[in-house]
């Protein structure tokens, strides 16, 4: 993965973003200008990358690039099956495709409204996973942000291609560790005050508003969740509650690729009002897995600011000191020692969904 | 002469895909649509979501009259229907 070019997936548009020895962040190329980005894989090793686009009218299309992004053709879009008539829940089509991620060969693209589809062709043409779609439990899951239930996070293993961890608003995380075959319920640990209190603990029902691995020690996990801050250092067998300053409400979090104890988050007043505290941008950052955190402001506005940095808003580089972040106001942050200090790259950006180096 | 249904898109999705101009002798919406996907197939995708029902912003109008079958694009077309595939407006 590059540390100095990176993906801001927008409202209006692709925007490569590109950082020169000696030189701050920018933009070098714009691609589909004026269209929904809703998320974007940056290039594989070979150059290839996908786009995933949200026509407004015209539905969910996906575009590939063999070139890191110069030149573009449409490829297939994830489709749904025929809708047996009796079938309950969402219908059966694709609204958005909400995460992309590849892993051993395998593309995996999470969507609303909570199918997974993989694809073995780089997007040529992509299969429903339907162990997990035609799991009883789906019907129970319910929408949170959208009105249908997502997949907005998926986290294969670095090093085993069998397994595989997606989180889903709202239906907790599910775990894969035969490639799809069969799926567990992982989020035990987690509370849902949002529910009746005799289903908070269910994990079927968590709002796990974004989920990431460490690539080092690909057993930890660290979740932003609807309620709170949760940790999992087995594998998401069982998840540990974290307490951070300010707020532990807010959607992105980013852990550091090489050391599972560092991660970032974005807190915001919880949770009807979702605008920074006090109106003041900050980033609240852990070195030591969570017991204790540092609340960073340097560089970040800190009066009258109503920025909401969403689900894939923040990610980290390879390098575990550049970070990017990019709020629904259409702010872009950068900076390039672990969040000490921050620059502003662009004011004037559309509104950012997602953030992604490589 | 006889005339047969013709299909028309609206340029807005020139920035898509090709829209070819069909006319064809189909009897209904749905068949006059897959003698248009026929040309261009990833035209569909376009026009009708996975269920193969009308996106919620595109509208068929068939002779001036908006089309009543959104879902089995049954509407039944006469020998010289004129069809027109456009969008609803949104969005900013």
């Amino acid at each position: 993965m590059r540390d100095d070019r990176a993906w801001v997936a927008t409202r209006k548009g692709l925007f490569e973003m590109r950082r020169r020895a000696g030189a701050d962040w920018q933009v070098e190329r714009v691609s589909f200008l004026a269209e929904p980005v809703s998320m974007v894989l940056p290039p594989q090793r070979d150059g290839r990358m996908l786009a995933a686009l949200n026509l407004g009218h015209f539905g969910v299309k996906v575009h590939a690039s063999d070139d890191a992004g110069q030149t573009w053709r449409e490829v297939a879009t994830p489709a749904y099956p025929e809708q047996p008539k009796d079938a309950e829940g969402p219908a059966w089509k694709l609204m958005q495709i909400w995460s992309l991620e590849a892993a051993a060969g395998t593309v995996w693209a999470g969507t609303l409204p909570g199918g997974l589809f993989r694809s073995a062709d780089f997007g040529a043409s992509w299969q429903l996973v339907d162990t997990l779609w035609n799991r009883a439990e789906r019907l129970e899951w319910f929408g949170g942000g959208y009105d249908a239930p997502g997949i907005h996070s998926i986290c294969p293993h670095p090093a085993d291609a069998n397994e595989l961890l997606v989180g889903v608003s709202c239906g907790g995380a599910w775990t894969t560790r035969d490639a799809g075959q069969r799926w567990q319920l992982t989020a035990t640990g987690m509370h849902a005050e949002f529910m009746p209190p005799e289903q908070a603990e269910s994990p079927n029902v968590q709002d796990p508003h974004r989920i990431v691995r460490c690539a080092a020690q690909p057993d930890v996990f660290w979740c932003q969740h609807h309620n709170g801050i949760w940790r999992s250092t087995d594998r998401a067998a069982s998840w540990q509650r974290v307490q951070a300053p300010l707020s532990s409400f807010g959607f992105a979090v980013a852990t550091h690729p090489a050391d599972a104890d560092s991660a970032w988050f974005v807190p915001a007043v919880k949770d009807e009002r979702r605008v920074p505290v006090e109106a003041a941008l900050v980033v609240n950052r852990t070195r030591d897995g969570g017991r204790t955190f540092e609340t960073l402001r340097s560089g970040l506005p800190q009066q009258q600011c109503y920025d909401l940095v969403y689900r894939h808003g923040l990610d980290i580089a390879a390098d575990g000191r550049s970070l990017l972040m990019g709020s629904t106001t259409g702010n872009l942050w950068a900076t390039a020692d672990g969040g000490e200090r921050w620059q502003a790259v662009s004011t004037t950006l559309p509104p950012i969904y997602a953030v992604r180096f490589g | 002469m006889r005339g047969v249904p013709r299909i028309v898109f609206t340029p807005q999705l020139r920035r898509f895909t090709a829209t070819p101009d069909v006319t064809s002798g189909a009897p209904t919406l749905r068949a006059l649509l897959d003698d248009a996907f026929a040309r261009n197939p990833q035209l569909r995708g376009y026009v009708l979501d996975d269920q193969g029902h009308l996106r919620p912003n595109v509208v068929v109008f068939i002779d001036g009259r908006r089309s009543r079958d959104r879902t089995g694009l049954a509407d039944a077309l006469a020998p010289d229907s004129q069809v027109h595939v456009l969008q609803a407006l949104s969005g900013g």
